[in-house]
């Protein structure tokens, strides 16, 4: 979706300002927030694209108005309410004062923390794209989760190096497949992406097959060390 | 900015995360002593100074710089660090040429095993947005100013790769032990909008080794 989350290249939020000496956590529900989030995921049933969806789903008003760890908090209580884990009304019936915090000390299950689930795939589908390549981001613009950000859409880069096989957070958000592709590093100039006034300079992203097409402009003037004719017979096998 | 605003009144998440956390324990599903457990784990035992060693040992020992450069994952591994977003590490190394800086754009990914929860500056808007159109206006916010004729490469790490960047080795550091050069990698450094600097003085050491 085209949300307020997918950031890059935005204007307007000011310098970037570090805090010196800065604790892990700044506050006492932060350390709470974080580490529910971290066991949820095995008695709540969701995966992790899902989760960064559920982030990316809070109305932009309110996710620009949270810290990062208050956008984790609103995450997981829509996905416990959506699992059926919490209904609504029973999360404010508890927030309430005077809540229970005797009841935490009663707990008896012990649920250790579900092992992250490696989402790399060693059963590989055959890669459509080889180092070298000439590719161009698709203009997408899907209304459920994605990790092609609008700053990329519909501009040219080279392939520099293929990930491996990994679930495609696109399907895998919505439970409708892990749909395992190839995950590449695509690289673009600078001035591609922001025009001819940018400064010198590279970016790369990582970006899934369903993600690129084959670049057909064929540019004579192309600026990005060219497509080498292995590349292009490899690209044809396909 | 709002966004770095820490919220601890009753009414804000204060009493949202008490009341989720009250009814997960309720139901069985959630032991708070698991909670403290994990807390723990990245409040004492994982943060940057994994991946200061990491960044120390790749200054000194040619062979391990060679593996980091190849497999992070596994040379990481070696150190004994590993764990939740560290199952896909890549090493980037700055030299004279090319600086690199590592951003998400979309939420906030970062290699926890080696450098632990990333601090408020990498999740904020400022960094998410401005990192990949004007990187070079953003290392200046960190004091950080690059020769013009040096390549900054911006990592957007959307997918699960996650990027440890191994900062050049200062000159006058040349005598240091991989202990001693553990101590001067900051974690803004692995990142890549800070530079190491070389230390004005060995006699400062017991004062960073505070730190």
């Amino acid at each position: 979706m085209n949300g307020v989350h997918d950031m890059g290249g935005m204007d307007g939020f000011g310098p970037v300002l570090p805090e010196q000496n800065e604790p892990v956590f700044h506050a006492d529900w932060e350390r709470r927030v974080f580490a529910i989030m971290n066991h949820s995921f095995g008695f709540a049933g969701f995966n992790i694209d899902e989760f960064r969806h559920a982030i990316e789903r809070i109305p932009p008003a309110r996710y620009l108005a949270s810290s990062y760890y208050e956008r984790w908090l609103g995450a997981l209580e829509t996905l416990m309410v959506e699992r059926g884990v919490v209904t609504r009304e029973e999360l404010i019936a508890k927030q309430s004062p005077g809540v229970d915090t005797e009841s935490l000390a009663r707990a008896v299950k012990t649920n250790p923390p579900a092992p992250s689930k490696d989402r790399a795939r060693a059963k590989s589908p055959r890669a459509r794209f080889v180092k070298g390549d000439s590719v161009r981001a698709r203009n997408l613009n899907p209304s459920g989760h994605t990790r092609l950000p609008r700053y990329v859409r519909g501009k040219r880069g080279v392939i520099v190096r293929d990930w491996g096989v990994f679930v495609f957070p696109d399907t895998n958000a919505h439970h409708a497949g892990t749909r395992p592709q190839h995950c590449y590093s695509v690289s673009f100039d600078a001035r591609e992406l922001w025009g001819k006034s940018a400064e010198r300079g590279r970016l790369n992203i990582d970006l899934w097959e369903d993600y690129l097409e084959a670049d057909r402009t064929n540019s004579p003037k192309q600026k990005t060390k060219s497509p080498t004719k292995i590349a292009r017979i490899g690209r044809k096998s396909k | 900015m709002s966004e770095n605003h820490h919220d601890t009144s009753e009414s804000g998440p204060v009493a949202r995360v008490k009341a989720l956390e009250t009814l997960l324990a309720e139901k069985g599903l959630l032991d708070p002593a698991a909670i403290d457990a994990v807390v723990d784990t990245y409040e004492t035992k994982v943060g940057p100074r994994n991946g200061a060693r990491v960044v120390a040992k790749a200054w000194t020992d040619p062979a391990y710089r060679k593996r980091l450069l190849d497999d992070a994952t596994a040379a990481v591994a070696e150190l004994g660090y590993a764990g939740p977003e560290g199952g896909h590490l890549v090493a980037i190394e700055n030299t004279d040429r090319v600086h690199n800086l590592v951003v998400c754009t979309l939420c906030s990914c970062y290699p926890w095993p080696v450098l632990g929860l990333p601090p408020v500056w990498y999740k904020s808007f400022a960094y998410r947005s401005r990192a990949v159109s004007d990187p070079r206006g953003v290392l200046k916010d960190f004091g950080t100013e690059l020769p013009s004729d040096v390549e900054i490469r911006v990592w957007d790490s959307s997918a699960e790769i996650r990027y440890l960047v191994i900062p050049q080795r200062p000159a006058g550091t040349e005598k240091m032990t991989a202990d001693e050069l553990a101590e001067i990698v900051t974690r803004d450094s692995m990142v890549g909008v800070t530079n190491v600097a070389a230390p004005s003085r060995r006699g400062d050491k017991s004062k960073r080794a505070g730190k």
